[in-house]
């Protein structure tokens, strides 16, 4: 057991810690989630790009350092500690990126990741439905053949797409198989959301902002060359990107680390020993995090793979979040309704148990996958 | 980077494990309830032959924490924090046979002192041995005593590191045991592990536990205080019991059930060498 950097970590680390240090905005930028803000977080995504800070761990050849598992992760506790902005292209760089380094076409790659690693193209996760949420294979938009054209047409609705109401493209999956059941017969397709027959209607989230939207699709055409991984085959090809969401990728540790610290520095501040447990325990959970994410990195470069330990996680990261911004108010008293950086992250915090996989359901895989118990019975 | 238990490690936690498995452990935890040592005495022989109780002179914090991970998940009844954490670091020497020790006011009793051959209060040997007292766990066998020894700080630390490895390892047995019961317990005509309410209450269980870990080995290496540790393994052994109970129903609330043995013990441990409480107050204290 070694838990010290290596000399090249310890440089790496140092070289973002300056960096970041020297360009992180004073200010925080408006919500990501307003015109103004996107904008502007979008302009910040192309200053970490021009200084290969956006993808640190893809290659070289598109604008990413190539970095370890171990840099990667000191990289965003770096990034965390130094207050830097929320990444308005985590759908792009974090979900769709591996699948496209997996499943996609070289010209699929060098189509999309350049433009995705400067920001300059915002990309949206489209699989939610309105009658498929947790049950996501129960989805009912369509993919049907176009030999004609070569290509697909896409029918149907999205709902609950993260950045969608500013974002510039979409990833989803589309049943083109009518005769499959369930996970067979799905097929994941590529499209840019001002594309003929899309519409996107914007939906204010509990803070007001505009955080996700519906998407319609009415026969919209996405050519053969937009299909990621063969037809038919996208629940194969998506599950790989929800073992990212709710494992590794989503949320670093760096993240509760710098949000526990915060907390500390608040309760030296207003210290009610009231509320001391809550700030111990998020600080203990943050810790936690922060050496249960070095084992499974040590997991994962002995290639060992993230399996079933990634709804584990989930469940912890979200709790913990919603626990950590619950103690904030809490130490805030009165003011606690105030507009504030806490109270924008506690609203965001009461989301966490209920994207990448509702908590209820990460708590049946961990039951049936890790513990061995029988499976759900379904209607 | 490398935050896994290497080969030598493994090993170590294997023989242990093999040693344990193979001794019935509970049956001498059992026979110390009722004051027949002999069993126990046995398996401290056998355990000490392994090197048990020579690790906090010899080895690092992470192997002390393997093996009272491992006296924990079986249930090894005896003044093993006493005997192999804290006095070993506090007197600076592997303790020769069975020894127990007092810190006033955070360990106010002598475990089984009865069977010890020395008795200390800090690092100084008591000057009286009380009358005895008795515990939730009935293996644990308490007494008061007077000495004015103080305390060795770093040894305290080892022994509330190894008091969570202890915690980890009863929590992980509840469980595991828990999950086996749930598989082989009918009602309403289907194993009691397929309704929902007892997954997801085992599952919150694992959750605990596997978070719980990483501050274990992660105070052993110096990463965060021992008192990390202690509140984590502490919560999670705690939600392990609570849970195990609830799901064996009422067999899990007789003493004849092995299961009995653990969650007693783990109730016992969760203030044992500082309470939750105190061991917050001072994570925090490190913190301000
Ligand atoms: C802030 C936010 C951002 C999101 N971003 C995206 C995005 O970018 N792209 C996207 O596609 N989707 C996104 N989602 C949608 C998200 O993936 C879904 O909300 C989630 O999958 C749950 O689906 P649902 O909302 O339809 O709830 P339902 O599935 O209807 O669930 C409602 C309740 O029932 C429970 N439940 C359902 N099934 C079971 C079961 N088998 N056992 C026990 N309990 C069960 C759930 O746990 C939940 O508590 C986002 C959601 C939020 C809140």
């Amino acid at each position: 057991m070694d838990l010290t950097l290596s000399e090249s970590e310890l440089a790496f680390q140092a070289e973002a810690r300056e960096w970041l240090a020297a360009n992180v905005p004073g200010e925080p930028l408006p919500s990501m989630d307003t015109a103004e803000g996107f904008l502007a977080h979008q302009a910040w995504e192309r200053k970490l790009a021009d200084a290969r800070w956006s993808v640190v761990s893809w290659p070289e050849a598109h604008h990413g350092r190539e970095a370890s598992l171990v840099e990667w992760v000191v990289f965003e506790e770096e990034y965390y500690r130094a207050g830097a902005p929320g990444r308005v292209s985590q759908n792009g760089i974090f979900l769709l990126s591996p699948i496209l380094f997996d499943h996609g076409t070289p010209d699929q790659q060098d189509r999309f990741l350049p433009s995705m690693a400067t920001g300059e193209q915002v990309w949206a996760q489209c699989w939610s439905e309105p009658e498929a949420g947790s049950d996501l294979a129960s989805l009912r938009s369509t993919a049907r053949r176009d030999d004609e054209r070569g290509g697909w047409v896409l029918n149907g609705q999205k709902t609950w797409s993260s950045r969608a109401t500013f974002a510039h493209w979409g990833f989803g999956l589309f049943r083109s198989d009518p005769e499959a059941q369930r996970h067979h017969g799905l097929t994941y397709f590529l499209f840019p959301l001002d594309a003929d027959g899309i519409t996107v209607r914007p939906i204010a989230q509990l803070d007001g902002e505009a955080g996700f939207a519906e998407i319609f699709f009415e026969d919209v055409f996405v050519p053969d060359a937009d299909v990621l991984g063969a037809p038919g085959d996208g629940w194969r090809v998506a599950m790989s990107t929800a073992g990212n969401e709710r494992g590794l990728s989503l949320r670093s540790p760096g993240r509760f680390c710098a949000a526990a610290d915060r907390l500390v520095d608040l309760y030296r501040e207003r210290p009610d020993p009231a509320f001391r447990d809550g700030v111990v325990d998020a600080w203990l959970g943050a810790q936690a995090y922060r050496l249960y994410t070095w084992g499974t990195v040590t997991r994962l470069a002995g290639g060992g793979d993230m399996g079933a330990a990634g709804s584990v996680n989930k469940v912890f990261w979200s709790e913990l979040d919603v626990a950590l911004h619950e103690t904030a108010l809490d130490l805030l008293g009165p003011e606690a309704e105030v507009g504030s950086r806490w109270l924008d992250g506690y609203t965001f915090s009461l989301s966490g148990p209920i994207y990448a996989g509702t908590n209820e359901v990460q708590r049946n895989i961990v039951a049936e996958r890790i513990l061995g118990l029988p499976r759900e019975v379904r209607g | 980077m490398r935050f896994e238990l290497d080969d030598d490690q493994r090993d170590f936690a294997a023989a242990l494990e093999s040693l344990l498995s193979a001794a019935d452990p509970v049956g001498a935890a059992r026979a110390w309830a009722e004051d027949d040592h002999g069993p126990g005495l046995k398996l401290w022989a056998r355990l000490a032959d392994l090197g048990v109780t020579s690790l906090a002179t010899d080895a690092t914090p992470v192997e002390v924490c393997l093996a009272f991970e491992a006296l924990g998940r079986h249930a090894v009844p005896g003044p093993w924090v006493e005997s192999a954490a804290y006095l070993p670091v506090a007197l600076g020497r592997e303790v020769d046979g069975v020894a127990t020790v007092a810190l006033p006011p955070h360990v106010p009793y002598a475990l089984d002192a009865d069977v010890a051959d020395r008795v200390y209060v800090g690092s100084s040997p008591a000057t009286s041995v009380g009358e005895r007292v008795g515990s939730v766990d009935r293996t644990r066998h308490l007494f008061p005593v007077s000495g004015d020894g103080e305390v060795h700080e770093e040894a305290f630390d080892l022994a509330v590191l190894a008091t969570a490895a202890q915690l980890l390892g009863a929590g992980e047995r509840i469980l595991a045991d828990s999950v086996t019961y749930v598989q082989q317990r009918k009602q309403f005509g289907r194993e009691i592990g397929s309704y929902q309410a007892i997954k997801h209450a085992l599952a919150d269980v694992r959750i605990a536990l596997d978070f719980a870990r990483p501050l274990v080995l992660g105070a052993a290496l110096g990463e965060v205080p021992a008192s990390a540790a202690k509140v984590s393994a502490g919560d999670a052994a705690y939600l392990a019991s609570r849970t195990g109970l609830q799901v064996h129903g009422a067999i899990g609330y007789t003493q004849e059930f092995d299961l009995s043995i653990w969650l007693t013990k783990v109730r016992a441990l969760v203030t044992a060498w500082g309470t939750p409480a105190y061991h917050r107050g001072r994570v925090l204290a490190g913190l301000l």
